[in-house]
């Protein structure tokens, strides 16, 4: 067992740990924020996208072990005093979910591109979302819903995260 | 606070609400069976057959049962006396469907949730761990040690029927499941006499149908009275509790089905499954919660896969093009058992291989074979889309055969509008239908003559690329179903849903539907008609489903049913409530009920509109019962249960522009406009979401995806980096349109919208690609699907003559294929 200390949505954690155990498991069963799903064993879809440091990482792909010291931010800490981030807020307006099984790690992964100053065009956002899988929306009102989001958050933030252009 | 919520002359049906379901699964705080966590809880493992035909010599638990933490290990044979009935096929098709038509050879094969002493298909289940955690489980499998005495696999259908082939279900004789044929008008005369006649050949790749979330059980004994909690990641709740008490003995009061979130079904949790048998009797005999989740590669051999059909399609036609006869004859691979709905999935599309053409003869016949793979049943669409596919690849051969433009060839042959259930070639009744002005709306939006005067102009070429326009139309067969019509194809149910409404006194309203939701949004599309129904609001109503205690009526989701039948079961229900409501309203307002008018979502007195009472009001007094007329019972509360009269018939146009690398064999997709019918819309956004999500798995099974085996039956696209599910990055934008043609079927007018996408769309992507060969000499019939880049080159290189003698695309492939899976492919 091995003893790690992270800080996930802003609260410090500790923990023992076994080195085997998968950060998304860590979060999901040791912490109990099962907002996070498991949605393939191969890494392929993404549904486990979680912030790590500010990047977004498939948190099936990342052991506990290595998120000793990092801060970690998962679909719970978005939402604030009931009022739904502007990104999750998006993606109602856009229908941008249906089963809203991927939606956690879609929105992870689209907030991650967001804040890395990403350009918003159509296209690059669809690259920037090759790793998460969604089969039931089609994508395309995802793709809309962050690109909105982008500009209200763009507007909103600093000029160190506005992102490039088309 | 309720709100009368309708101004003058709105209404909540046919506006884009925002969906109720949302705030919660946007949040994290969706609900699905993985998140479930129970004291004192197991998790089970599976024991799988790593091959795909085998005897059981020896299946030895002792090594693994004395491992940490592991709480039982049971094989097939200790587990044989848990079951009261074998694992459910629910439409074991006909021994006779038309008259005159006899097809009296269905087998059903056996099948147990645990194999007793042979295994049939890689994936299949030989024993089950039960232990304290997933990790103990994992490692208590791989101790399980079992000799497998192999037997000759067998995987193509046309070599199963072969009379040497290897017998997969030695009782048979043979591997032939069933045959099961149709036949209306006088098909051998209009085809021996026409003077136009195609016969092309189609293979539909095996699909693995992909939720996101993978399926999983928990089930939560209550020993003492002998009661037991079920969760499972399901379509199909009320159903499954109706067959788990079959296969286990058990009164249906004992068992409560959940339904919690469902993270995504198309088809592939429409279901009796192993699992979840065996976690039902393994928490009655362990007396513990017990809690399975599916891991995505196991899911892959263990979940259904879909459509493995042969297609011999023809259609007989004038030298003008004018269709006269469709004719089909398919091979469909069951797999190496039936599942729920296994041998029906081709019979769901048995009436449809015309299309939305005229015609005079029609003949569908249709040939089940066993194949030692995953058993096959449905993914969305289900038996329409293959029917779609041969249509609408055979309508491309018969215009270039008669020298037409294929919009040309579909505008000649349309049937002609009705508004009244009409007769079509296969003797179906289709309910309503315009299908010219759709095509029309879809060629508007496709810039389709531009297009082609482009390609005349520049020689079938853009920027060094080969353009090529495809365009499809397409008919489903929706609204599941008339029972009186399963009864006829021999399905086990029927076919109508329930729902009830119940009004409270303090103005808010409870639905309680039978259909089980799993991203289709019935939560704020069944509060938008219940809004309209009784005046409320739509956050005044409250949408219940997917848990059999309370709801304990219903026939669940699947088969684009929901709307047309759950929703107008709905419609009926809020009817009865208006219908009370209207006695009382006239009672307190002292007037006839004949001088009551509902309006404005209210009852008004004709000619005194402000003498009005609104349905909260009425379920006030209904509650308190104070002063209610004679012989009405208190309280404002009603069910209905809908059993439709017809099937529904939505209907569309999809055209599709593909640029295709010549050197490369990619496709890019330029272009892709879908236009659909689907009836009345209750909510917009919804239901272009699922067009869009439709289309999307419709492009993905045209130029990604196809379950590979090996010759020995192994699955080779065996996990999600193997099998291609396409991105956001590998997908097009959409341009969606509609019109509007209400069914005769319901009074919604509602027909269904769940699957025309990927109906409608892989022949428009297989068509435009066929285009875009077109002037390299490639034939119709040697552009298959998937359209890969691989596949592409390769058919580019043997139109060019330079190629390997290989033709991937040959159509009748199946099982052992010869390529592998596709590994870098185009960026569309």
């Amino acid at each position: 067992m091995r003893r790690i200390t992270c800080t996930v949505n802003g609260v410090r954690r500790e923990a023992e740990v076994e080195p085997r155990l998968l950060l998304v498991y860590f979060l999901r069963e040791t912490l109990g924020l099962t907002g996070t799903n498991v949605g393939c064993d191969t890494s392929s879809c993404g549904a486990c996208t979680v912030l790590m440091d500010g990047q977004s990482v498939k948190s099936c792909t990342v052991l506990a072990v290595q998120a000793d010291g990092a801060e970690i931010a998962t679909i719970e800490s978005l939402a604030t005093n009931g009022q739904l981030h502007p990104l999750q807020e998006a993606f109602r307006t856009h229908h941008g979910l249906q089963c809203g099984f991927c939606t956690p790690g879609m929105i992870m992964a689209g907030l991650g591109l967001i804040e890395s100053g990403a350009g918003m065009g159509d296209e690059e956002i669809r690259l920037g979302l090759e790793g998460n899988l969604c089969r039931c929306t089609g994508y395309q009102n995802i793709v809309t819903a962050i690109q909105e989001a982008a500009g209200k958050m763009r507007q909103s933030a600093p000029a160190g995260v506005q992102g490039g252009s088309e | 606070m309720t709100q009368v919520a309708e101004p003058q002359g709105k209404r909540w049906v046919g506006g884009g609400i925002l969906r109720k379901e949302d705030p919660e699964l946007l949040t994290g705080q969706g609900r699905f069976v993985d998140d479930i966590a129970l004291p004192g809880m197991l998790w089970l493992s599976f024991v799988r057959s790593p091959v795909a035909h085998a005897n059981l010599a020896r299946v030895d638990v002792d090594a693994a049962k004395d491992l940490p933490g592991v709480v039982a290990v049971f094989t097939g044979q200790d587990l044989a006396d848990e079951w009261a009935a074998a694992m459910p096929c629910g439409w074991p098709i006909a021994d006779r469907v038309m008259p005159d038509e006899p097809t009296a050879d269905a087998r059903v094969p056996d099948h147990w949730p645990v194999a007793k002493d042979r295994v049939r298909y890689m994936g299949e289940i030989v024993a089950v761990v039960a232990a304290d955690s997933r990790e103990h489980a994992a490692d208590a499998v791989e101790a399980v040690e079992v000799d497998y005495d192999e037997l000759p696999v067998v995987l193509d259908m046309e070599a199963a029927l072969a009379d040497d082939a290897p017998v997969i279900h030695e009782a048979f004789g043979d591997n032939r499941a069933y045959t099961w044929n149709l036949t209306n008008g006088e098909v051998d005369r209009v085809f021996a006499e026409a003077p136009v006649v195609v016969k092309e050949r189609y293979y539909h790749p095996r699909l693995i149908p992909n939720p996101i979330e993978p399926r999983g059980v928990v089930v939560q004994p209550v020993p003492a009275q002998g009661e037991l909690t079920i969760w499972s990641s399901t379509q199909i709740p009320h159903i499954l509790r109706t067959l788990m008490a079959l296969v286990m003995g058990i009164h249906e009061a004992k068992i409560r089905v959940i339904a919690p979130d469902v993270g995504g079904g198309f088809g592939s949790k429409l279901n009796f499954y192993a699992e979840e048998g065996i976690a039902v009797a393994l928490a009655r005999r362990l007396g513990r919660p017990v809690k399975w989740i599916e891991e995505r590669t196991e899911g892959y051999l263990a979940t259904i896969h879909g459509r493995d059909v042969i297609q011999d399609m023809e259609i007989a036609a004038t030298e003008e093009g004018k269709t006269l006869g469709f004719r089909v004859k398919l091979l469909a691979d069951m797999g190496a058992y039936w599942m729920l709905n296994t041998p029906g999935i081709p019979i769901l599309g048995a009436w449809l291989y015309h299309g939305v053409y005229d015609a005079r003869a029609y003949q569908f016949e249709c040939t089940g074979v066993f194949t030692n793979k995953t058993p096959t049943d449905a993914y969305r669409g289900a038996g329409r889309p293959e029917a779609t596919y041969a249509v609408e690849r055979a309508m491309d051969a018969l215009a270039r055969r008669v020298g037409k433009d294929p919009a040309e060839i579909r505008e000649l042959n349309f049937i002609p509008p009705f508004d009244q259930a009409t007769e079509v070639a296969s003797g179906l009744q289709f309910d309503s239908g315009n299908y010219a002005p759709t095509f029309q709306k879809a060629k508007e939006l496709a810039g389709y003559d531009e297009l082609r005067r482009e390609q005349k102009a520049s020689g079938g070429r853009r920027d060094g690329k080969l353009l090529g326009v495809g365009v499809s139309t397409y008919i489903e067969m929706c609204g599941l179903a008339p029972s009186q019509v399963l009864a006829a194809v021999k399905a086990t149910a029927g076919g109508w849903e329930a729902a009830t409404i119940r009004c409270h006194p303090t103005g808010k309203v409870t639905v309680v539907t039978g259909t089980s939701p799993h991203g289709q949004g019935h939560v704020t599309t069944w509060a938008q008609i219940t809004a309209d129904a009784l005046g409320v609001d739509p956050d005044d109503v409250e949408v219940i489903h997917g848990d059999t205690e309370f709801s304990p009526t219903g026939l669940d989701t699947y088969g684009s049913r929901s709307i047309s039948v759950g929703g107008t079961a709905l419609y009926k229900a809020a009817e009865k409530i208006r219908a009370k409501a209207r006695t009382i309203a006239a009672h307190e307002l002292e007037v006839a009920e004949e001088d009551l008018e509902w309006k404005d979502g209210k009852f008004q007195v004709a000619g005194a509109p402000e003498r009005a009472k609104t349905i909260p009001e009425i379920a006030f007094s209904a509650w308190t019962a104070h002063a209610l007329p004679p012989d009405v019972e208190p309280g404002l509360f009603a069910s209905a249960v809908w059993d439709p009269p017809n099937f529904t018939f939505p209907a569309g146009a999809h055209i599709c522009v593909v640029e295709v690398d010549p050197d490369t064999g990619q496709v890019f997709i330029d272009k892709f406009v879908a236009v659909d019918d689907c009836g009345t819309v209750i909510n917009p956004m919804i239901v272009d979401g699922q067009v869009m999500g439709g289309v999307a798995q419709g492009i993905a099974e045209a130029l990604y995806e196809e379950a590979l085996y090996d010759e020995n039956g192994t699955l080779l696209t065996g996990n999600m980096s193997t099998y291609r599910v396409p991105s956001a990055a590998e997908l097009p934008g959409f341009i969606l349109d509609r019109t509007v043609t209400p069914s005769t079927t319901n009074p919604l007018g509602v027909k269904g919208i769940g699957e025309a996408g990927t109906i409608g769309s892989p022949p428009a992507v297989v068509n435009a690609v066929a285009d875009a060969l077109r002037p390299l000499g490639v034939e119709n019939d040697q552009v298959e699907k998937p359209v890969s880049a691989e596949r592409v080159w390769r058919t580019i290189q043997a139109a060019a003559g330079q190629a390997p003698a290989e033709r991937v695309a040959e159509g009748g492939g199946t099982g052992a294929a010869s390529m592998t899976p596709e590994g870098e492919g185009g960026l569309v």
